[in-house]
C-alpha cells in the first residue's frame, strides 16, 4: 500500500531508492566519510549507516560551511545519496547539487518536504522521486 | 516573485564580464530562489572557506574558475587551507595531499584572495563594521562577524563565498535583512555562579547548549554577570555554531544589536524561553568528552585560531615548565598572529615548554595527526565536538590550566570546582 506526498524541487530530478531517515539535522563536514558514504558523526542517530545510493532524508544541514564541499566529493566519488530530502529549504544541500550539476553534469535531485509529510518517512521504505517534487512512498 | 537584476547583474550572467563571473552569476542565480531572494545587494568584503582541500572535486573547482581568469571584486580574506604551507613535513601529512592542497591555495591566490589562511580573520584583518553588508563562510567567523562585530552576512556554504566575491554580489535574503535578525529563542542564566561566568572554559559549554538547544533559530542569552572578552564570544560562537546552524547570537547589554531585550528581539515576543540551570551546563559540558580513560597523547589548543591574547594567557603558565615525554602540545593559529607572539616572547615560551605551533590550518583540515595519538585534550569546544567523527579520536574538554597541568603530568586532569561536581 503505498501513497504520495508533494515536495517542493529545490534541485529538480528523479531518482529512486531506499529511505535513510533521521529527525536530526547532520553535518557532512564531520558527519559524513566521502570515501564510503557512512555517516560518521558518532553524536548522529544514523552513526554507522551507510547513505550512498539511498535517499537519505534530514531535516536539514547544520554548523560548517564545509558541508557543501564534503557532498560534491562523495558525488565525484561515486558515493553520494541517490537524492536528498530535507525539511524546508537546506540551501547547504542544494548548492552541492547545483555545482555538482556545473562542474560534473550530476543531477542529485533536493527536495524540500513539509513538517507533516517528512514524518511520514521512515528507513527502509521505497521511494521514487518525480522531477516536480513528488514523492511515492511504497512500504 | 519579481525580479530585479541590477544590468550589470545581467551583464555578467550573458558573459559580459568574462566567463568566470558569468560561471559564478550562474551558480548565485541558481541559488537566488532556492534563498528567497528577489534581488542581489553590493558587498564590501568576502572571506572564503573554499580553499579547503577537499579531495579532487574542490580542486577542480577552484581551477576551473582560475583558469577562467576569475578575479575578486572586493577586498577578500582566506579560510584554512588543507595544509600548513611551510610545515607540513615535520608531521604525518601524504605528499599527495600536501601537493593538492597547495595546488588549491594557488588557485584562490591567483584570483586576488589575501592569503591570510585564518578561521579567524577578524584578529588581523580590517574588520567589518556595523551593518557593513560582506559574504563570509566558516560557521564559527561568520556567527562572530554577525553577532559580536554586527556586520551581516549569511552563513555562506564552501562554493558559494567565492561565488559572491567574484561578483561583488549576494542574494538580499536572510540575515543580510534587517528583519531576519532578531532574536527567536531567550536563554536565561539561572543560578549560575559569576566565578563561572568569568572563567573561559564556560563560553564553549554554553555555545555547545545553546547551539544544539536552538538549531538554526536566533538565540538570545540574558543573564550574564560577567564582560565577556572577544575570545570568550568567539568561544561561544564557534561552539553554538558546530553543536547547531547558529550564524548569529545576541547578549542582552553586550553584543550590538542587543542593548535591551525588546531591541534584541525587535519588539516581537520569543518563541520559546529556555532556562540554563548548572544541571544543564553539566551535562553539557559532560558531552563534550568522550574518554573516560586518563592517559594523555596530545592537547590541541586554537579551534578558532588562537589570538594574541590567548597566547599571551598560555606563556606564563608554561614558563618553567616541560611537556610530559609522551604528551605533544601543539598551538593553531594564523600566520601573523605567530609572528605577533613571535615578537613579544609567547611563541618562544610554547617552544621551551616542548610545544609546537601549526599555521595556514589546523587538525581538523589537514590529515597532520599520526594515528598514535589517540586521546586529545583541549579548551576549544569546536575541536571537541568534531574531533571524534572527523579523527576518530578521543577528547575532554577542559581548561586552559587543565590542559597545561595534564601536559606536563600526562595524564588528564581536570579541576572541576567552578563546576561544583
Amino acid at each position: 500500500m503505498g501513497y504520495v506526498i508533494d515536495g517542493h524541487p529545490l534541485v529538480p530530478g528523479a531518482a529512486c531508492g531506499v529511505a535513510l531517515v533521521s529527525t536530526d539535522p547532520l553535518s557532512f563536514w564531520g558527519g559524513y566519510d566521502q570515501n564510503t558514504g557512512e555517516i560518521i558523526d558518532r553524536r548522529h542517530p544514523l552513526s554507522g549507516s551507510n547513505a550512498r545510493q539511498r535517499i537519505l532524508a534530514i531535516p536539514g544541514t547544520r554548523g560548517s560551511s564545509t558541508t557543501t564541499a564534503v557532498l560534491l566529493e562523495a558525488v565525484h566519488q561515486g558515493t553520494a545519496p541517490a537524492a536528498l530530502l530535507a525539511m524546508g529549504v537546506d540551501t547547504f544541500l542544494a548548492l552541492a547539487s547545483v555545482v555538482a550539476d556545473e562542474l560534473y553534469g550530476h543531477n542529485l535531485p533536493v527536495v524540500a518536504l513539509a513538517p507533516e509529510d517528512f514524518a511520514l518517512l521512515r528507513s527502509g521504505q521505497h521511494l521514487r522521486i518525480e522531477a516536480d517534487g513528488r514523492v511515492h512512498i511504497d512500504s | 516573485m519579481s525580479t530585479l537584476l541590477s544590468p550589470s547583474d545581467r551583464a555578467m550572467l550573458a558573459g559580459e564580464h568574462g566567463p568566470a563571473s558569468q560561471m559564478a552569476m550562474r551558480i548565485l542565480e541558481r541559488m537566488r530562489p532556492i534563498v528567497g531572494a528577489d534581488a542581489y545587494l553590493d558587498i564590501t568584503a568576502a572571506h572564503i572557506d573554499s580553499a579547503l582541500y577537499q579531495g579532487d572535486a574542490t580542486l577542480a573547482f577552484a581551477e576551473r574558475l582560475a583558469a577562467l581568469g576569475a578575479r575578486v571584486a572586493v577586498p577578500t580574506t582566506l579560510n584554512v587551507s588543507g595544509v600548513d604551507e611551510q610545515g607540513w613535513h615535520a608531521w604525518a601529512v601524504p605528499e599527495d595531499w600536501a601537493e593538492k592542497a597547495r595546488r588549491q591555495m594557488v588557485a584562490y591566490q591567483s584570483m586576488g584572495c589575501k592569503p591570510t589562511w585564518t578561521c579567524a580573520p577578524y584578529q588581523e584583518s580590517q574588520r567589518p563594521a556595523l551593518g557593513d553588508q560582506i559574504a563570509w563562510g566558516e560557521s564559527s567567523a561568520v556567527v562572530f562577524a554577525n553577532s559580536v562585530l554586527g556586520a551581516r552576512t549569511a552563513q555562506y556554504p564552501d562554493l558559494l563565498d567565492i561565488c559572491a566575491a567574484i561578483t561583488g554580489r549576494a542574494p538580499a535574503a536572510g540575515l543580510h535583512l534587517e528583519e531576519n535578525r532578531a532574536g527567536q529563542v531567550l536563554f536565561r542564566l539561572q543560578g549560575v555562579p559569576s566565578g563561572l561566568m568569568e572563567s573561559d572554559s564556560f563560553y564553549g559549554v554554553l555555545g555547545h547548549l545553546v547551539g544544539k538547544a536552538v538549531g538554526d533559530r536566533i538565540p538570545v542569552i540574558d543573564g550574564l554577570e560577567a564582560r565577556p572578552t572577544e575570545d570568550q564570544l568567539k568561544a561561544l560562537g564557534a561552539a553554538a555554531a558546530s553543536s547547531g546552524a547558529v550564524a548569529l547570537f545576541h547578549m542582552i547589554g553586550i553584543t550590538p544589536e542587543a542593548p535591551t531585550l525588546e531591541a534584541a528581539f525587535q519588539m516581537r515576543r520569543p518563541e520559546r524561553v529556555m532556562d540554563v540551570t548548572m544541571e544543564l551546563l553539566r551535562t553539557a559540558r559532560d558531552e563534550l568528552s568522550t574518554a573516560g580513560e586518563t592517559k594523555l597523547d596530545m592537547v590541541v589548543l586554537g579551534s578558532p585560531h588562537f589570538s594574541l591574547a590567548e597566547f599571551r594567557a598560555l606563556a606564563p603558565l608554561l614558563r618553567g615548565k616541560r611537556r610530559h615525554p609522551d604528551v605533544q602540545l601543539l598551538v593553531t593559529a594564523s600566520r601573523v598572529v605567530r609572528a605577533l607572539a613571535a615578537r613579544d616572547g609567547s611563541a618562544a615560551a610554547i617552544e621551551a615548554f616542548g610545544g609546537t605551533v601549526t599555521v595556514d590550518t589546523c587538525i581538523l583540515t589537514t590529515p597532520m595527526l599520526p594515528r598514535k595519538v589517540e586521546t586529545l585534550m583541549t579548551n576549544s569546544a569546536k575541536y571537541a565536538y568534531y574531533a571524534p567523527g572527523l579523527l576518530g579520536t578521543r577528547i575532554v574538554y577542559g581548561s586552559l590550566e587543565d590542559c597545561v597541568c595534564s601536559a606536563v603530568s600526562g595524564r588528564i586532569e581536570r579541576d572541576d570546582t567552578l563546576w561544583g561536581t
